[in-house]
This record gives structure tokens, C-alpha cells and sequence, in this order.
């Protein structure tokens, strides 16, 4: 059964809807990441959860038990905030402590409880110290620490990282995913960094304008996004229109591609999508379409290419380098190439585009 | 050049700030009755005073009406604030709005029509009016101070304190007000300081029989006014100035534990 079930919400905020009969079953202990643009929801999903906002319509199911109107200090449910919210005027042991005095904890068991979380998020020895007197790293660590002494069921985490440096941000992404596995409580993770979101989750949930777009593994997103939208936000991606000609046969910009997918019917418009990692460069002729190097610039682990060909620009990753100028040819293995839908209405397109 | 004609502004600056104050203290111990001649040091005036029930009735009033005004209206304010700063924007600049006429007020319309208001209900002119009416006058000072450092929070303590388990009256006296404090002393402070100097309302609202230290000077001047008064003012004037020393005191060693 799933710990937490959210039934048809819907949540407009001043006649804009935010949320549009919103359904989501979050199973116990798992890692779901809801991953989307700001403004998809995704953070009124959780303030709804945390009991921050009462829906307009629907509810929010926890053990199968009706919550939608209950207070938030009264939830099994713990948030670490986006901006940390530590109180400024306590000491980091009173921080952590908070929760654990509200409930009438005993004072060894709330020492203990305080030497232990610090000791779990690499900051032991850090009671005393003042809230001003810590590094952003190091406050978002406390924030942590302060929601998971509580034992909630499941913990809140919006956008814990955003306003870390990117060091840091791998690193705590390791740390939480330990925190996770050692802790065995279900975590609810929201942003909007779609690397956050692959290394982390068990399930990611990609979000636009109030609606799910793809639901699945990281693997299962990445691999094989069901939309433009989803394509498009999770890494880089070409995405070509193309002419399904029968099944694991496509054409692209006239020319013949063979793939894997199937059941598309025959000469059926779809969308097409090629990772630039999967774009095979090589000499003129070696490959199905031949073009030119337009631009190339190096990002570090890869040089980015875009290479004009058959009247589109094609973003190409190669480790190898090919200056700007040469003649090249492209390939792609049939299992990289992932065969969409085209969207069947105007108000699908709205959906799955940002506009 | 630049440099003697900087101090020589500043100098005059200065007498002209605090050389009437001096004069006042000066004669404060002048032993004759006379204002243009001294005629040696005494501490009779000071005598008089502390023996002059009229003035330390007067005294007595002026700090308790306005300790109660600042008690009460910083409570109110408070309470308020918070009202105001969980309403829709919209409402909250009007009521900001409306909350500023008082202060734009003139102190004669306030004064008079809480006389009238007073008068009207049949309710007569006392110790009690004057309060009421010092706190009618403190509130949207309070408002005013205590405001902007609620709009800071931005909630998030408050909603972190109510995610760990807290009641919201537990998040508000724990997590809210320690952070708003610095707001919530200086609404006290400046609501104690427009009681105490207030002259017109308190007027108009005091009725017979109960003066505070500003309408018995004003009813003294129209009779003459005695040498005592200097001492009283001195005594006033000094008490400020120690007042403000130490408050700078506490703000500075608050200020440089921060740097450390």
C-alpha cells in the first residue's frame, strides 16, 4: 500500500491554477524526486503535504488516513526548507533539539538523540556554535538534521541544495542518498536540477504547468522520455520531426534511419529523439547523412558540436575534437533513437511545451 | 582654511544645539530668583522641586501613563501586525495606509476629538482618558517599527518551528518574537518617548486636577515661571542623556560580538 496517496488536487492561487487534479502515490521508503521549471507545481505539492496549503479540491491520503485538513505540527511529516530556516537566535544543539522538546523527550534522550544527528550528517562537536558562525553547506546540513531527529515518516526537501556551490552540491547529493539508506525513511525531493534528480531518485516525477508529464526511473526518463517536453528538460537532446515509415523503420530529414520501436503505424508523423552523446561522428560517406561542423566548443569532459546536416543543425558531444569547417558524416545506432508521439491536440502541445 | 572653517561650522552648530540647554542648567543653580544675574551656587531649586507635591504628582503621572501607553499599545501593535501581515496584499497596504493618517495627523484634531468622543459617551476627563488616549496615539508607531521586520521573516522560521511540532502559539513566542525584538523595543521606546513629550492631546484629555509634566510646565509659564522648573528640566535632560549613553553602550558591545 502507498504511504502517501494525493488524490484529484487542484490549487489555483489567485484564479491561476497551479495544480490540475493532481494524483500521486508516494510508496514507503523510497527516493521520489518531483523534477520540473518553476512555477510546474512542484513546490505546492509540497507545502500541501507538509500542510502548508489546503487544496482547493481532492486529498491527501497518509497510511490510507484522510490529512488534507489537519495542522502541520500535527503530520508524521518533516520539511527541510529551501532557505534553511534555522532560528537565528539559537544555538545549533537548541536548533536540532527543537522538535524533540516539543514532544516531551527526556534530556539525555534529546542529548543523545542531538550527538547522534550531528554525528550523521559529519558535523559532530558542533552543539554550541551559533547559527551565523556556518558556512551555507553546513546550515542546510543542520536544517537536515533538525527534520530527521523527529523520525518523521517521511521528510520534505525542497530544493535543499539550490543555494549551494556546485562541489558542495555533489557532494551532499551522496550525502543524502546515504542519509536515505541508513535512515529508511521515505524522502520527497523537489527541484528543478535535472542531474539532482537522476543521481538521487528512485522515481522522478517531471512536472509542467500543473500536470505530469513522465513518471519512471531515472533510467526509464532519460532513455525514454515520452514527450518533447520531458526530452527537452532532461539533458540535451535533438528533437527531430520524423515520419514513422513502418515499424522499426524511420525517416528523418528524408533520410532512412532503421530503429527499435514498434506499432507506431505506417507513415505516421512522430518526433523524434537523438542524445548528442549518440550521434556517431565520422568521415563523409561513413555515416546515413552527411554535413558540415559549424560550431565546436569544449565544456570539459566533451567537445559540443553542432553540425549542420540535411537542413538541420545537429548538437553532437565527442570526446574527440573536429574543428569548425569539416566534412563529417552522422550516425546512430538503432537503440538511440527514441521514437515520440507527435502531440495530438493544441491542449496536448500546451502541455507537454513550456510555452 | 577648509579645515578652521569646518570647525568653526560645527561649533556654531553645537551652540546653537545645546547652548540654550546649558543656559537652562547653568541657572538651574543660581541661587537668586533673578534670569540675568548670578548670584551664586545653591541647590535650593532642586530642594523646592523634590518638596513640591504639585510636580511630583506631575513627575509620576508623565512616567506612568507613559509606561502603560508603551506597555499596552506595543502589545496591541504586536498583536496587530501579525493580524495584518498574514492578510492579502492588498488589504495589507490599505490598512498600512490607514494606519499612517494618525500619524500625519495634526495632534489638535487628535486631541480634540477624542475630547469630544470622550465627552460624548459621557465618559468624564481623567488619569484614564489620557491613557487611553496615549495609547490611541502609540499604536501605529508600534505598527510602524514592529512591520518591516515581520515582512523579513518571510515565514520561514514560523513554518519550520510549526513542521517540527509547534503550536502557533509555541512557534510565535519561541521563534517569531525573538527575531522581531529589535522591532518590538524601539515601537516601546519611541511610544514611551511621544507619551512622555506629548503636550496637546494630553491637554485636551485630561480634565480637571490631573497634570502630567508638560501641561503643568505650560499652566506654570502662564503665571510666572519659577526657577524650579529649570531644575526639572535639567533633571530631564540629564536622565535622557544617560539613558541614551548606555543604550549606544549595549549597542555597540551587541554589535562587535557580532563581528567576533
Amino acid at each position: 500500500m502507498a504511504l502517501i496517496e494525493l488524490v484529484d488536487i487542484s490549487k489555483s492561487f489567485d484564479g491561476e491554477l497551479v495544480l490540475d487534479e493532481f494524483n500521486l502515490k508516494i510508496k514507503e521508503n523510497e527516493f521520489i524526486t518531483l523534477l520540473g521549471p518553476s512555477g510546474c507545481g512542484k513546490t505546492t505539492t509540497l507545502r500541501i503535504l507538509g500542510g502548508f496549503e489546503t487544496p482547493d479540491t481532492g486529498k491527501v491520503l497518509f497510511n490510507g488516513q484522510d490529512i488534507t485538513g489537519l495542522a502541520p505540527n500535527k503530520r508524521q511529516i518533516n520539511t527541510v526548507f529551501q532557505k534553511y530556516a534555522l532560528f537565528p537566535h539559537m544555538s545549533i544543539a537548541d536548533n536540532i533539539a527543537f522538535g524533540l522538546k516539543i514532544s516531551g523527550k527526556s534530556k539525555e534522550y534529546i542529548r543523545d538523540k542531538v550527538k547522534y544527528a550531528l554525528k550523521l550528517v559529519n558535523l559532530s562537536g558542533y552543539e554550541k556554535r551559533s547559527v551565523d558562525s556556518l558556512s551555507g553547506g553546513q546550515q542546510q546540513r543542520i536544517a537536515i538534521a533538525r527534520a530527521i531527529v523527529n523520525e518523521p515518516r517521511v521528510l520534505l526537501l525542497d530544493e535543499p541544495l539550490g543555494a549551494l556551490d556546485l562541489k558542495l552540491r555533489q557532494e551532499m547529493q551522496y550525502e543524502l542518498i546515504r542519509l536515505k539508506n541508513e535512515l529508511g525513511i521515505t524522502f520527497l525531493y523537489v527541484t528543478h536540477d535535472q542531474e539532482e534528480a537522476l543521481t538521487m531518485s528512485d522515481k522522478v516525477v517531471v512536472m509542467n504547468q500543473g500536470y505530469i508529464q513522465q513518471m519512471g526511473t531515472p533510467e526509464e526518463i532519460y532513455n525514454e522520455p515520452e514527450n518533447a517536453f520531458v526530452a527537452d528538460f532532461i539533458g540535451d537532446s535533438n528533437i527531430v520531426p520524423g515520419i514513422m515509415m513502418e515499424d522499426r523503420v524511420v525517416k528523418i530529414c528524408d533520410h532512412i534511419f532503421p530503429c527499435i520501436d514498434e506499432g507506431f503505424g505506417r507513415k505516421k508523423p512522430v518526433d523524434v529523439v537523438i542524445r548528442p552523446e549518440d550521434i556517431i561522428i565520422g568521415n563523409p560517406g561513413e555515416g546515413i547523412i552527411d554535413g558540415v561542423v559549424t560550431s565546436n566548443v569544449f565544456i570539459g569532459v566533451h567537445y559540443e558540436m553542432c553540425i549542420e546536416a540535411a537542413g538541420f543543425e545537429w548538437l553532437a558531444q565527442n570526446t574527440k575534437s573536429y574543428p569548425v569547417g569539416t566534412k563529417v558524416s552522422i550516425n546512430v545506432i538503432p537503440e538511440n533513437i527514441q521514437i515520440m508521439n507527435k502531440p495530438q491536440s493544441e491542449d496536448e502541445e500546451a502541455m507537454a511545451l513550456d510555452d | 582654511m577648509k579645515k578652521t572653517f569646518k570647525g568653526i561650522y560645527l561649533l556654531l552648530i553645537m551652540l546653537f544645539l545645546y547652548l540654550p540647554i546649558f543656559t537652562l542648567m547653568v541657572l538651574s543653580f543660581n541661587g537668586g530668583k533673578t534670569m540675568n544675574a548670578w548670584v551664586g551656587f545653591s541647590l535650593e531649586w532642586y530642594e523646592e522641586m523634590f518638596n513640591n507635591r504639585q510636580i511630583m504628582e506631575a513627575l509620576w503621572n508623565t512616567v506612568t501613563i507613559a509606561f502603560w501607553a508603551a506597555t499596552i499599545a506595543t502589545v496591541v501593535g504586536v498583536m496587530a501586525c501579525i493580524g495584518i501581515n498574514f492578510m492579502k496584499e492588498r488589504h495589507r497596504s490599505l490598512l498600512m495606509g490607514i494606519n499612517n493618517i494618525p500619524l500625519l495627523n495634526a495632534d489638535i484634531v487628535t486631541g480634540i476629538s477624542l475630547m469630544l468622543a470622550f465627552l460624548l459617551f459621557g465618559i468624564s476627563l481623567n488619569y484614564g482618558t489620557v491613557l487611553f488616549a496615549h495609547i490611541t496615539f502609540c499604536i501605529p508607531y508600534v505598527i510602524l517599527s514592529v512591520m518591516p521586520k515581520l515582512k523579513q521573516l518571510e515565514n520561514h522560521t514560523y513554518e519550520a518551528a510549526l513542521d517540527l511540532g509547534a503550536s502557533p502559539i509555541y512557534a510565535f513566542f519561541k521563534v517569531v518574537m525573538p527575531d522581531i525584538m529589535p522591532g518590538i523595543i524601539s515601537g516601546f521606546l519611541l511610544s514611551f518617548t511621544m507619551s512622555v513629550d506629548d503636550f496637546v492631546i494630553t491637554h485636551f484629555t485630561r480634565g480637571a486636577g490631573i497634570n502630567t509634566l508638560s501641561t503643568l510646565i505650560y499652566s506654570q509659564v502662564r503665571v510666572g515661571i519659577r526657577p524650579t522648573l529649570y531644575a526639572l528640566s535639567t533633571l530631564i535632560f540629564v536622565a535622557v542623556f544617560v539613558v541614551l549613553v548606555i543604550v549606544n553602550i549595549i549597542g555597540n558591545k551587541k554589535e562587535e560580538r557580532k563581528d567576533l
